[in-house]
């Protein structure tokens, strides 16, 4: 059972991981309005468009996944954190119109309004999908009460402290973590624009400045997150089933768990090392590979970080006992058994997704591309 | 408690209109994929170009619906959560597999091939192209599949046991949820109805053009694919409707008697073919169950037992409980909900008890209270009850759903009928007949209020249950506040009636801008 639901918390954490990567969509979103021309505006749309749905499917799947392999999780996060989780659907919906109405005759609202809907979807998505991970560091207002069902009055299991997510919002350490995702999203979003499109050097001289400058406050966010994390006290399940306070627990878990800090470092270095050869070579335009697999690798370590060794992923702060491990959480082993059958079709998904990908990226887009093209965004 | 009472209303009220507003675009998608994918087969034999032309045509607007039912779908998916936590706890075991399921297996397809459908005709072969769409409307499918199978599931609880230590229950059986008869039937007949949607609004816009008299090729061989789709699309909608009354005879017979306003029941019942409902009528009252109504004899003895003599119980007969024989001579004794409700509250008892004996330590009382649940845990969710007229749906809302889904679907029959007919037999003159045309732009909001009553049907038919029989709505909600669930109604309302107009603008002006356009000789098309 319990390496079932490791299996499975593995299985989260890249999805959850893929997802942090592919933010760069809405990284990309919040720098439309930089652009200097229409057409690099289209460009840069046309560009991310075929790229959205990815980005939107995985955030569903994400949610999918956590419901069926954790869904105590599932319960007590979205039912309680309403506004939270709200906010970001709701900017996630905006999204979704946008791309295929913006340019479209008969639009009632016009492009203005759809390129500002997909600015907020963006900056709102990425800051408060950064704040609901954030939540799973530095826990939440929250009691779990499995008895309550019984209870005709007032049957709900899960409940939250005033607020249902906005006090969760308004902390800011689960906001240094959303600022640190949109400028990561907007970082590596600048390094897929030098990659997929070609407009002349002006437009990659300005993407590249756009990369740097957004890198470099990515940087400076990210340390600051890390050592924030790192000094932080986790809640973790003691061999009685007893949730119990520790010491720098998140640290504790990256060296325990070496080769989860080994692949953390690994990861952190990768992007680095985009960066930085954005930085010193004005003709590289590969870094997005660099940042990118970083970005999936750092995320996937903290987030399994976050499961390892009856740590609580989901700390309740009114109620230690009430916190979340994946073993009080998931899904029964019979579950997560069908649903680990079912997982054998992942790498089929990942390969044709790749495939894909390349096929629609390469040769990179260009105005010519766009101006022959009637269902362009 | 007053304010949970309010907050299951909004609740339900939000996830109803999330549900209609995606319904809108959803059959769309499946009815415009299938047909996009035979017009794109016929461009890849063909290698005609007018083919290519109209699938373009069809695909544009496929695209413009696909954003909306993407948009909408999300929230519905995130609202079990949000608005439906305990639902989530005490099923998710169960109801979370599916729609993991369709995440990994169809929605990746679905949003993966479906750019390679609209950006992929200079960047990869025209095989691999057909592949792609066929990949999208299978994805498509797909993810229907597996939400229909967890909606089925809310209807027909199967292969799953309760675990009084998790307090929740688990699936013991992954084939008994996703093959049960109620899900493989209700699949069909969604995806079908999609068919039929997507065929009535090729046909719609095609009569448009036909009544403009503009792009006439276009629209007769449109017709002709559209035409095909919906009469076969039409007929097995209603063979798996057929086949759909029976399972909730079997399996919800309280919604049965509610489509019908069947309040007292009997043996060789018939089908109300038209009625209007006593409004006052009540449960267990000496009223008359319609003030008027054209009535099948036996009618709905055959629906739903495929039997004319058979017996079909009523609202009261269910209430108070029945005694009757099946048409293969078997006796079957259904227990009053005065019963179900005591034995529901002896359920959880049961389950209070077990708690407490298994946190004291006491083996012996624990294995006491939980034969006691086991044997009673069937009625579990009658124990939130307090008089059985709490366990009866809105029989007007239902019964008005149903009739207007069948007379829908009647006229829809006999619409594509005349398609099909006409385009097979090349009558061009018949099919470009302004009341002809005139006839296909009606039957699209037709088509819509069919699809959109059968899942009023379904969904408000099986009220209060969130799971029938095992969870009412009101133990499935989350503890957040009315106030936040009316402001995020209002909310979904701005936004989803904003993105529906806009939509809607956006089509017709489309459609009418080719109007003024030779879309078979429209070099900007190529």
């Amino acid at each position: 059972m319990e390496a079932l639901q490791l299996y499975w918390w593995l299985l989260i954490s890249l999805l959850g991981a893929i997802l942090v990567f592919l933010l760069f969509v809405q990284g990309g979103q919040t720098l439309l309005c930089a652009s200097k021309t229409e057409v690099s505006r289209n460009l840069k749309v046309n560009a991310l468009g075929r790229k959205w749905e990815l980005t939107y499917t995985t955030l569903v799947v994400f949610g999918g996944a956590f419901f069926a392999s954790f869904p105590l999780y599932y319960s007590t996060s979205f039912g309680g954190a309403y506004w939270l989780w709200m906010f970001i659907l709701v900017s996630f919906v905006l999204q979704a119109v946008s791309y295929e109405f913006r340019r479209k005759p008969g639009n009632v609202f016009g492009t203005k309004v759809y390129d500002a809907f997909l600015f907020i979807n963006g900056s709102v998505g990425c800051i408060l999908l950064g704040v609901a991970v954030g939540m799973m560091f530095f826990g939440a207002d929250f009691t779990v009460t499995k008895g309550n069902i019984l209870d005709g009055a007032s049957p709900v299991i899960s409940r939250w402290g005033e607020g249902h997510g906005l006090r969760e919002i308004c902390d800011w350490r689960n906001l240094l973590l959303g600022l640190t995702v949109l400028f990561l999203g907007r970082m590596n979003a600048s390094l897929f624009f030098i990659n997929g499109i070609e407009e002349g050097t002006d437009f990659a001289r300005r993407q590249r400045r756009s990369a740097i400058v957004n890198g470099l406050i990515f940087v400076v966010l990210f340390l600051a997150f890390t050592a924030v994390v790192l000094l932080a006290d986790g809640y973790q399940a003691d061999p009685a089933g007893k949730i119990v306070e520790v010491k720098y627990l998140y640290a504790n878990n990256l060296f325990t768990y070496w080769w989860l800090g080994f692949g953390f470092v690994v990861g952190v270095l990768a992007v680095l090392f985009g960066l930085v050869k954005t930085i010193l070579n004005v003709n590289y335009r590969r870094a997005i590979w660099w940042t990118g697999a970083g970005t999936i690798l750092t995320v996937l370590c903290l987030l399994l970080s976050l499961g390892v060794g009856s740590t609580a992923y989901l700390p309740s702060v009114d109620d230690p006992q009430s916190s979340l491990t994946i073993a009080n959480s998931s899904a029964t082993s019979f579950t997560l058994t069908v649903m680990t059958y079912v997982s054998v079709l992942i790498p089929f998904v990942v390969a044709y997704i790749f495939y894909v990908w390349r096929k629609l990226t390469s040769p990179a887009l260009t105005p010519t591309e766009l101006d022959h093209e009637p269902e362009a965004y | 408690m007053n304010d949970l009472i309010t907050t299951v209303d909004w609740s339900r009220w939000q996830f109803a209109l999330t549900a209609m507003y995606h319904w809108l675009f959803v059959p769309l998608t499946i009815g415009l994929s299938l047909i996009i994918g035979i017009m794109e087969t016929i461009y890849y034999r063909t290698d005609n170009d007018k083919w290519k032309r109209i699938t373009k045509f069809w695909m544009t607007l496929f695209g413009i619906n696909f954003a909306c039912g993407v948009a909408t779908g999300l929230i519905l998916e995130f609202e079990f959560g949000t608005n439906w936590s305990n639902y989530s706890w005490f099923v998710g075991d169960i109801f979370g597999a599916p729609l993991a399921i369709e995440g990994i297996v169809a929605f990746f397809m679905e949003s993966t091939f479906i750019a390679v459908m609209f950006f992929g005709w200079k960047r990869v072969s025209r095989g691999f192209h057909l592949a792609a769409t066929w990949l999208t409307a299978l994805g498509v499918c797909l993810s229907a599949l597996w939400i229909l199978v967890a909606n089925a599931w809310m209807q027909y609880p199967a292969g799953m046991e309760f675990d009084p230590d998790q307090m929740r229950n688990v699936m013991v059986s992954f084939t008994d949820v996703a093959l049960s008869p109620v899900a493989v039937n209700k699949f069909f007949h969604t995806v079908f109805s999609g068919w039929v949607l997507g065929a009535a609004f090729v046909v719609g816009v095609s009569s448009w053009f036909l009544l403009k008299k503009t792009n006439t090729r276009f629209a007769l061989d449109s017709i002709k694919v559209g035409g095909a789709v919906g009469i076969v699309g039409i007929l097995l909608t209603m063979w798996t409707g057929d086949g759909s009354a029976v399972q909730v005879t079997k399996v919800q017979p309280m919604k049965l008697a509610a489509m019908e306003g069947l309040y007292d029941g009997g043996y060789g019942v018939k089908l109300v073919g038209f009625g209007i409902l006593n409004p006052d009528k009540k449960p267990l009252d000496d009223q008359d169950e319609m003030i008027f109504d054209i009535s099948i004899p036996k009618g709905l003895s055959i629906l739903a037992n495929h039997s004319a003599d058979s017996y079909v119980p009523g609202i009261n007969d269910l209430i108070n409980g029945y005694t009757a024989v099946t048409p293969a001579g078997d006796t079957i004794t259904s227990l009053s909900y005065y019963d179900r409700i005591a034995i529901g509250k002896k359920a959880q008892q049961a389950l209070r008890d077990y708690t407490a004996a298994r946190d004291s330590g006491d083996q012996a009382a624990a294995d006491a209270a939980r034969r006691a649940l086991n044997e009673s845990y069937q009625y579990f969710g009658y124990g939130y009850m307090d008089s059985p007229a709490d366990a009866v749906p809105p029989v007007a809302a239902t019964f008005y759903a149903f009739h207007i889904m069948v007379l829908a679907g009647g006229y829809l029959l006999l619409f594509f009928i005349v398609i099909a007919w006409a385009s097979f037999k090349k009558k061009e003159s018949l099919l470009s007949n302004k009341w002809m045309c005139a006839f296909g732009l009606l039957t699209i909001p037709v088509v819509w209020i069919c699809s959109e009553a059968g899942w009023v049907l379904a969904e408000v038919g099986r009220q209060p249950w969130t799971i029938q029989d095992i969870l009412p709505v009101n133990a499935g909600v989350s503890a957040i506040s009315s106030a936040s669930v009316q402001t995020t109604f209002w909310i979904f309302v701005v936004v989803f009636t904003a993105l529906l107009i806009a939509e809607m603008s956006i089509m017709v002006n489309f459609i009418c801008k080719k109007t003024k356009q030779e879309i078979l000789n429209n070099n900007t098309e190529k």
